[in-house]
Parts: C-alpha cells; sequence; structure tokens
C-alpha cells in the first residue's frame, strides 16, 4: 500500500491546476468572458483529458479512475466551466460496448432523479424509444450528443425487453442535444441540458456488446468518484477563497481571521477538506481496481462523505465573507452553486447512504435496479 | 498510488487472520469495561510475541521496521475478527524516539514495544488542562536523583503502569515554556499515589490522578536534555492525535460492524433515523480508515511531527462521536458506555476547541490575535 500520488500523478494535477488557474473565471465577471472560455474549452481539449477513458487495444481504459478523478479535482477548484465529467462517462461507457470513440463532443443523459444513467424507455421490442420526461444530459457545455441506456432482454419469463428500468443488460443509445437551455441554472459553470421528450434515440454505430450490470456498477462508481473528486476541488477552493477574505478584511482593527469564532469555522472547512480527500482519492483508485459491486460501495461511501461536507465548507464561504458573501459578485456562490450540483449527480447524500447500506446487507426497500 | 496489498503485505495480512483464528481473547472494548484490563497486557504481549506489534518501530528497539502502513492492516483484520484493538502507545515512542538519548531508547523503549512494562502518561494536572505549560509539579536534582513533587490528572490506565512519563518543572527561573522537563518516573515507590476517577460511563481506568510526594527518579531516566520537557511533550501529542499510532480505526469498526449486524438480524426494530444514523457511522469510519492510510503513506517520506495531527484528531472525535450517536440509536448492549465515553474524545488529548486553534494558526496561517 503507498497511496500518495506517483510523480506522473503530481505532474498531470501540476498541469491541470496550472490550466484551470490560468482560464478558469476568477472573478464572477469572468464567466461572461466567452474568449477566455473558449481558450479554456480548447486547452483542456488539447490536452486530451476527456479522452483518459477511451479503450486502448487490450480493452482497458486509457487512464485509470485515479488520473480522471485528479483533473476532475482541479478543475473544479477552479470552476473550470468545461466540460470533464460527462465526456468522460460517454467515453468510459463506449468502451465498455465496444463501441468507437464518439466523432462529436457527447455527455451521458441521467435519470430526471439525477442518481442514475437514464434508460431509454421502449414502447416496444423495438429499438425507437423516448426518454422519461425530465432527463438532463450534464456537463453539455460544446456537447452536441449524449448516450443513454436501451434496456437489453430479461432473462426469464415473460415477453420480450419490457418498458421501465430493471434490465439484466444494455445497450446504448445516442440523443442528439438542441442547444441550450434558458433557465437559471444551478451550476454557473456547467449547464445541463434536457433533451426534447420525443428525442428519438439511435442506438450507437458499430458492432457492440451489451452492457452488464458489473459495467454499469462500474460506470456509476466512475461518475461517482469523479463527482466526488469536483467537490473535493470546489471544497479546496472554497477554504483558500475564504482563508484569504478573512486574512484581508479588517473589522475592529484587526483581520477577522485572527478572531476564534472566525478562525474555528475555517478550521471545520479544512477538516472537513481533507476528510473527503481522503475517501474520495479511495474511491478513485477503487472504480479500476476492485470488482464493480465493491467499487459502487466505495465510491457511494466517497460521494455521501463529499456532498455533506462541500455544503457545509461552501456555507461556511459564504457566512466568512458576510454580506459581500451573499452578494452576485463574490465567487463563494459559485463555489457552492457547483458543489449543489455535482453532489446531486449520480445522487447526493440520500442515495448514497442507501447504496452503502445495500452493500452491508441492510435493505431499505429502496430499488436496487439500475444503481 | 496504491490501496491493495503488495505480495509482502497481503503474505503478512494471510498470517495475521490466521493467527487471529485462534488468538481472540475477546475482550470488551476498552472505552466500555474495565474488564478490559484485566486482559491487556497478555493481549499485547501475545500480539507482540507473534510479530503483530511494532511493526514499523525501529528494530534497535524491538520494532520490525516495516512502512507505517503494515498498522492498516492490523487495523483492518483486528476489527475484522472482532478483536481488541492494538494497544496505544505509539505517541510514547515516538516522542522518546525524538527525544530521548540512546541509552534512554536502549533501556527505555523495548519494554514499551514488547508491553513488558506499563506505561502511563503524567502531563495534565489540575490547574494546567489545556494552558499546559502553566504546570506546577516541581523537579529537583538530588544527588544522581530528581525528586518529584506534584499533582497530576486524567493519567489514563495509571494504577496498571509501572513508569509515568512525567513532565515536571526543573528551573522555574526561565520563560515557562523553557523550564520543564521529562521523566521516566517508577510509580511503584512510597512517594506515588495513584487514584482512579470514575468517568461519567462507569468505567474507572481511563481517568486516574497521581500524586507525586517526594517520589525519586534517576537522573539519567530524564528523556531529553534539561529544558527540552515542552518539546517532547509536543512532539508526543502530536503522536497522540493520530489515529495511525493509536489503532482507534478497529475500535470504531469493530462497533460499526456490531451495529450493521444489529440492525441486519432484526431490521423491523429500527427506524429509518436509526438506520441513517448507522449508514454514517460507517461511512465515518470508513473515512477515517482511509484518512489513516493516506497519512501513513506519507510517512513512507519520513515522519513528521508537524500540526496536521490536530486534523486528524478532529477527523477522528468526528468518527467516534457519529459512531457513540449510532450506538445510543440501535440500542445494544455496550451503547450507553459507547456513547458516554465518545464524549470524552472532543476533550482528550487536546480539546476540538484548541485543535481548531492550532489548525487555524498552525495550517491555515490565520493571524493570532
Amino acid at each position: 500500500m503507498d497511496v500518495r500520488l506517483s510523480p506522473e500523478q503530481i505532474a498531470l494535477r501540476d498541469a491541470a491546476a496550472q490550466v484551470a488557474d490560468r482560464l478558469g473565471p476568477s472573478t464572477v465577471a469572468a464567466l461572461d468572458d466567452r474568449e477566455r472560455a473558449a481558450k479554456l474549452d480548447a486547452a483542456v481539449a488539447a490536452t486530451g483529458w476527456r479522452e483518459l477513458r477511451v479503450g486502448t487495444d487490450d480493452g482497458g481504459p486509457l487512464a485509470s479512475g485515479v488520473e480522471a478523478a485528479i483533473v476532475a479535482e482541479e478543475l473544479g477548484r477552479g470552476l473550470a466551466d468545461t466540460a470533464l465529467i460527462g465526456p468522460t462517462l460517454a467515453a468510459d461507457l463506449r468502451r465498455r460496448v465496444g463501441a468507437p470513440p464518439a466523432a462529436t463532443a457527447e455527455t451521458v443523459v441521467l435519470r430526471p432523479d439525477l442518481t442514475t444513467l437514464a434508460a431509454v424507455v421502449l414502447p416496444s421490442a423495438t429499438v425507437a424509444g423516448r426518454l422519461p420526461s425530465g432527463s438532463p444530459a450534464v456537463d453539455v457545455q460544446g456537447a452536441t450528443a449524449a448516450l443513454a441506456l436501451v434496456p437489453g432482454p430479461r432473462p426469464g419469463p415473460g415477453p420480450g425487453p419490457g418498458p421501465g428500468p430493471g434490465p439484466e443488460q444494455c445497450a446504448l443509445a445516442t440523443i442528439e442535444l438542441a442547444p441550450g437551455s434558458s433557465a437559471t441554472p444551478t451550476d454557473l459553470t456547467r449547464p445541463v441540458a434536457v433533451p426534447g421528450e420525443h428525442a428519438v434515440p439511435t442506438t450507437v454505430e458499430g458492432q457492440v456488446e451489451l452492457l452488464s450490470t458489473d459495467d454499469l456498477d462500474a460506470v456509476t462508481a466512475l461518475g461517482l468518484a469523479l463527482t466526488a473528486a469536483d467537490l473535493v476541488g470546489v471544497m479546496t477552493g472554497a477554504v483558500r477563497l475564504a482563508t484569504g477574505y478573512a486574512r484581508d478584511r479588517r473589522q475592529y482593527g484587526v483581520a477577522i481571521g485572527s478572531f476564534q469564532a472566525v478562525q474555528h469555522l475555517l478550521a471545520d472547512a479544512l477538516v472537513a477538506t481533507e476528510g473527503s480527500r481522503s475517501i474520495a482519492r479511495h474511491a478513485a483508485w477503487a472504480v479500476d481496481a476492485l470488482p464493480p459491486a465493491e467499487a459502487l460501495a466505495a465510491a457511494a461511501a466517497a460521494k455521501a462523505y463529499c456532498a455533506r461536507a462541500a455544503r457545509q465548507v461552501c456555507e461556511i464561504a459564504i457566512q466568512v465573507h458576510g454580506g459581500i458573501g451573499n452578494t452576485w459578485e463574490c465567487l463563494a456562490h459559485v463555489l457552492l452553486r457547483r458543489a449543489l450540483l455535482s453532489a446531486d449527480l449520480f445522487g447526493g447524500v440520500g442515495p448514497n447512504l442507501t447504496r452503502v447500506l445495500d452493500h452491508r446487507g441492510i435493505d431499505t426497500g429502496g430499488s436496487r435496479a439500475l444503481r | 498510488m496504491h490501496f491493495g496489498d503488495s505480495p509482502e503485505e497481503a503474505a503478512f495480512r494471510a498470517r495475521l487472520r490466521e493467527w487471529l483464528r485462534d488468538n481472540n481473547p475477546g475482550l470488551p472494548a476498552s472505552s466500555t469495561s474495565d474488564d478490559y484490563w484485566r486482559g491487556q497486557a497478555a493481549w499485547h504481549h501475545a500480539l507482540y510475541d507473534a510479530g503483530f506489534f511494532g511493526l514499523s518501530f525501529p528494530e534497535a528497539i524491538g520494532g520490525q521496521g516495516r512502512p507505517s502502513v503494515y498498522e492498516v492492516i492490523v487495523d483492518d483484520e483486528l476489527s475484522a475478527a472482532g478483536a481488541p484493538p492494538r494497544p496505544s502507545l505509539g505517541y510514547l515512542v515516538q516522542g522518546i524516539l525524538e527525544h530521548g538519548n540512546q541509552d534512554v531508547q536502549q533501556r527505555l523503549l523495548p519494554g514499551i514495544v514488547s508491553g513488558r512494562t506499563r506505561w502511563c502518561q503524567g502531563f495534565s494536572e489540575p490547574d494546567a488542562g489545556s494552558d499546559l505549560a502553566s504546570l506546577r509539579t516541581r523537579a529537583v536534582r538530588d544527588g544522581d536523583e530528581y525528586v518529584i513533587t506534584g499533582h497530576k490528572v486524567w493519567t489514563s490506565y495509571s494504577d496498571d503502569a509501572d513508569l509515568c512519563l512525567v513532565l515536571a518543572r526543573t528551573d522555574p527561573d526561565v520563560p515557562r515554556h523553557k523550564g520543564l522537563s521529562a521523566f521516566a518516573v517508577p510509580m511503584r515507590q512510597p512517594g506515588v499515589e495513584q487514584r482512579p476517577l470514575r468517568m461519567i460511563n462507569g468505567i474507572t481506568k481511563e481517568f486516574g490522578e497521581v500524586l507525586l510526594d517526594g517520589a525519586r527518579v534517576p537522573a539519567a531516566d530524564m528523556i531529553g536534555q534539561p529544558g527540552e520537557g515542552w518539546r517532547l511533550a509536543m512532539t508526543v501529542v502530536s503522536h497522540e492525535r493520530e489515529p495511525g499510532e493509536l489503532g482507534y480505526v478497529a475500535r470504531y469498526t469493530k462497533v460499526v460492524n456490531e451495529l450493521v449486524g444489529a440492525v441486519r438480524a432484526d431490521p423491523d426494530r429500527h427506524g429509518p433515523e436509526a438506520v441513517r444514523d448507522v449508514a454514517w457511522a460507517a461511512v465515518e469510519a470508513e473515512m477515517l480508515r482511509l484518512h489513516v492510510c493516506r497519512r501513513l503513506s506519507d510517512r513512507l517520506d519520513g515522519i513528521a511531527h508537524g500540526p496536521d495531527g490536530s486534523i486528524d484528531k478532529l477527523l477522528m472525535t468526528q468518527v467516534e462521536q457519529a459512531v457513540g450517536h449510532a450506538a445510543l440509536a440501535v440500542g445494544t448492549d455496550s451503547s450507553l458506555a459507547v456513547y458516554l465515553y465518545s464524549r470524552a474524545q472532543s476533550v482528550m488529548g487536546g480539546t476540538s476547541q484548541v485543535q481548531r486553534n492550532l489548525v487555524a494558526t498552525r495550517i491555515l496561517e490565520l493571524p493570532t490575535s
């Protein structure tokens, strides 16, 4: 056992940090700077960080979940307003069914409750069907298509593929994405799109294998590990932002960071961040190193912990900023908003505590299908 | 980055698992019953003699010189087997290794590591708790000995101990942090009186009072130089705050496993809130296990005595108290004792408030007022 980052992993982290710091939004106003955002997008595209889970000749991914999580964490810390997690998951899904990498930018579709990958509802035994109403495609910046699941044949008695969730195996469908949604998003850095209810999916081209339940568990584990890593990054950014403010801001003739009441808030924020870092790091490793059910349980524990911690830490960042923290121009709410979305993707506290209990053999009456 | 076992680690794990099948003494948790202490010495000896204690300590003092990450394997396997945790005394070893001279290390450390000499720690006093540097116990040189007079409190396991690591003032004329020295004081002598204190959960071993009235200690058993006591104390407490040094992960995981088992055995008896508390306790204990993996891996770059232990202590406290709340919600035979004991975790080894001060000023480098 040696859970230190390797020299290569440290180099990757530093490279991702550099891109995020140089081209990420350093102020709220910078979110509207399209030229900057385009440069960031181009820089991330040029590094190949969205293709870390593309398959190699032996069928395995180009890089492990650890590398993908390292990049996700740094881009989260720098509030990078470019797609990463969606395309990474889409590439992982394609690899698992043996489909060729996407020709255009692509992401994934989740169920309306955001907790699991969406499955296309099939009206009959054909592949044509539609998504459940409100199924969002996530992390859609620049993406023109999204992947959803198509339930495969069920084992046992009964006629062919049925409607609704619960398949033992799945294929994939691509859905074309219409540009942009108009509503003010939760996360100002990563838009979510809801494909039209009647968007007709087509199965991915080429000879593909069905996704097994194990594959689904592993992809879900990756989704949880990457969103947990994003949360660790956001928390790190929030602690840094609030600590800097506490050093600079003066009241009663001294820096507010010299007051114990403020110090203890920031200490709690750092402690929550470091605990999150430890458990999230394991989740990223587990994606490829442990059997899928174990990886899913590890990722669920990490996600539950990080989701709770991230909200606490970002709330502290707002509190330490006082009135300023409650204005649109302070970055603290951009961090909180990003944390809220990342917490919800693949489930926040509740669904992941359920997954943890499931794994420990405690039945909570929740659905075990398509976790 | 790799959380899995190397072939050598896997072989060690298998050997320990096999050994535990026949050698689990089935003691109650130290936090819930004084009965634990009836078997604690034998448990320490058995673990050590079989090669499962002191793994990362230097071979020169009876350890095995292995990487610290082996302690993670020990904690994993002890909790999986429902065995008692490993003895919590690594912080004494780290302090003496860092500050004691060769003679002291060779004479005193092998006994601590093997468990043949029992130790306790005499730092706090009735008027020197969080403000430890204000302590008033005096050590006065008398020939080849020092004579010690004072009152120590919160001295865990003092009635079992052969020796006490006493922090005493040897020079009242210098600034208070500079006039302290540390000694290994024999407990079984006329000048030492030991009184148990009863904790809120009823156990008497965790807290003790030690009255020193002319207790004598050879000058050669001073640990470190005269005036080095404060620095030694800081080294000791920095490690006393590390769950990796204490082996507490095994204690928490063992309780969590029992709670999960209780809920699984009778799911209808437990409401959703209790089940949620158990889920959180499981997640928290797992977080701490993985945090220890990270901190002990960092030791592959060399052992540090810095302020990071305060982060560990605050995480450990959060875990102990989450486990305590889950125990209370589920209601097993030892639940109340587990819960009540957990309240002390945010006080012992430096209160959570002191830890937050340290995190803020020494790690976040916020200004002091």
